[in-house]
């Protein structure tokens, strides 16, 4: 039975309205809603699954990040992950922490938790970078199955589809391997009550980067964030008639 | 005598660091002909400035090597042909990658960010020990990029420290390179690539007629108001008419109207076409960070207060069903 890892971010919920903050330093983070980043409670609901088909044995879920980031690490022992390890990231790093870090991090403790199996979402939905499945297996030096609609476990082998850009790609990889999760994966699973009560007593081992000997100073420096530029409001045509006209006044039809 | 030696060591120093402002780009195709998006990233290869090559690494790859030949502005061209390269698998690429590194020293190592790319690069960062950027839409100098964040509802710049910069581009950001070149093709640093791990099994390519979406000088696109697949021939009949990509909203795609592959948005396809025409879309964040680049964006929806009308240059109220047959008729 294989072991799996489940990395899981915690980000500004994916219906919230961000806010640039005025010395376009970064966004408002502060009093803001935060949850599980969307593709990662695919990644957990996939390993819950392997868990009741009897194809993985233990699921640990990783989280890196601020101390709330145990509340992320919560929800996904209560979606039925066994137990959980919180990589504190001090506040100073916080802005400059990139998937680089966080893969070193998952691929150190994949390798002292023995995982056959890493998931993570294919991106977070805050710095949209799409980096951490990749450079996880790059540092593991192990197979890489991204942008996952389906995975299938043959004993030691997966077999992933893939969403790539023309339709769908089918690979079969060996494990140990690292899997990314695609909307399309998956439904994720609501935690019911008594499973996020059960939760609450399931361990949370807290480490930080150093106990890990991975060194997370900056790659990165942030210039500025702004606001994208705002479209001109348009105008509402009454029939087709005049929105065919429109068009052809600006030469596309 | 000790001071002239330093001198002449800074000199060497600088000549080596004049040197490395070259570029890598990775080319991306099928094969038998090259990906637009490949030109898009020649386009932000030049913003770098210094020397491009271009890396062609498959298998039976020749006519795709023979074209990236002929791109403007482009030194040599790398040819990697092999077996090993079946599926253009990232396990495979990658040690490929990093060995041509090894032998010329690239300042930069770029991709489109297609599916491809966004699979590939990350791991060639990580195995040379460097944060990617991905997405990038404008290259302000050779370590300055400007990406979005938050569903495009933020715009990042950035200062890459890292030694060697691994980017990828949004190919609607940089219009493609156009003229002619005359690279001369040498092949690349030759090993070991196999990915022993990884076996390629098969493609399953949508066919359609109709251009790509990415690419396409318009894109329309039906959201949960179409209501079933069936209906999106409706659409279908406009774009034919108008040399129209078709895309879909992910309510639309998770409702199973069209295939996955169509999702324009945040997680699916960022276009920024001429025309995007929006049908019986709301409008969700997550939507338009793909395509609120669009030059003009007309909406047709029935609900006046959706928020596709935000962004729309002309926005209809109307049932679609009434208004797009109507449309295919008049344009």
């Amino acid at each position: 039975m294989a072991r799996v890892l489940v990395g899981v971010k915690r980000v500004i919920d994916y219906a919230v309205k961000i806010r640039v903050k005025p010395d376009k330093s970064g966004v408002v983070t502060d009093g803001v809603k935060h949850s599980m980043n969307p593709f990662d409670e695919i990644a957990v609901e996939e390993a819950v699954r392997m868990k009741e088909k009897k194809i993985a044995s233990e699921i640990i879920a990783v989280s890196c990040g601020p101390a709330q980031s145990q509340e992320t690490l919560r929800t996904a022992l209560a979606m039925g992950v066994d137990r959980g390890i919180h990589v504190e990231i001090a506040p100073g790093d916080l802005n400059t922490i990139q998937p680089i870090h966080i893969s070193k991090i998952l691929a150190k403790v994949a390798t002292d938790e023995k995982a056959d199996i890493v998931i993570v979402g294919k991106q977070a939905i805050d710095d949209d970078s799409n980096q951490t499945a990749q450079m996880t297996a790059a540092f593991l030096d192990c197979p890489q199955g991204t942008f996952a609609s389906k995975v299938e476990v043959n004993g030691k082998e997966l077999t992933i589809t893939r969403e790539i850009d023309g339709g769908l790609e089918t690979v079969k990889v060996n494990l140990p391997a690292v899997l990314s999760a695609d909307l399309r994966l998956n439904e994720p699973r609501y935690a019911t009550l008594p499973n996020i009560m059960k939760a609450k007593k399931k361990p949370i081992k807290k480490v930080t980067p150093k106990d890990l000997g991975v060194d997370v100073s900056p790659r990165i420096e942030i210039v500025s964030v702004e606001d994208p530029p705002v479209r001109q409001a348009g105008a509402i045509v009454p029939d087709v008639d005049t929105l065919v006209q429109k068009l052809k006044e600006k030469g596309h039809a | 005598m000790l001071s002239s030696i330093r001198v002449k060591s800074f000199c060497n120093g600088s000549a080596v660091f004049r040197r490395l402002q070259s570029t890598l780009v990775i080319a991306e195709h099928n094969n038998d002909a090259l990906a637009p998006i490949t030109r898009n990233t020649l386009t932000a290869a030049s913003k770098i400035g210094g020397d491009i090559s271009v890396l062609v690494v498959g298998e039976n790859c020749s006519k795709a090597a023979a074209e990236a030949s002929k791109l403007p502005g482009v030194s040599k061209v790398l040819l990697a042909d092999g077996g090993s390269f079946k599926g253009l698998l990232p396990e495979s690429i990658t040690p490929l990658v990093v060995a041509t590194q090894n032998q010329f020293n690239f300042s930069h190592i770029i991709a489109g960010a297609s599916a491809f790319g966004k699979a590939l690069l990350p791991r060639i960062a990580a195995k040379l020990d460097v944060s990617p950027v991905t997405d990038v839409v404008e290259i302000k100098s050779p370590d300055t990029f400007v990406r979005t964040i938050y569903a495009g509802n933020a715009v990042l710049t950035l200062k890459a420290k890292d030694k060697i910069k691994v980017v990828t581009v949004r190919g609607t950001s940089f219009p493609p390179a156009e003229g002619n070149g005359d690279a001369k093709t040498e092949a690349a640093p030759t090993g070991d690539f196999n990915a022993p791990g990884t076996t390629f099994v098969s493609q399953e390519l949508a066919k359609s007629d109709r251009p790509e979406l990415t690419a396409a000088k318009i894109v329309i696109s039906g959201g949960r108001g179409m209501k079933s697949g069936d209906n999106f021939q409706l659409l279908y009949t406009l774009a034919d008419k108008m040399g129209a990509a078709v895309g879909a909203s992910r309510a639309a795609v998770d409702a199973g109207f069209v295939a996955n592959d169509l999702q324009v948005g945040q997680t699916g396809k960022i276009v920024a076409p001429e025309l995007y025409i929006a049908v019986g879309i709301s409008g969700a964040i997550q939507h338009l960070a793909g395509m609120k680049d669009s030059k003009t964006i007309v909406a047709i929806n029935k609900d006046p207060e959706a928020p596709i009308f935000q962004v729309a240059d002309y926005g209809l109220v109307a049932d679609l069903f009434k208004a797009v047959p109507e449309l295919t008729e008049k344009i």
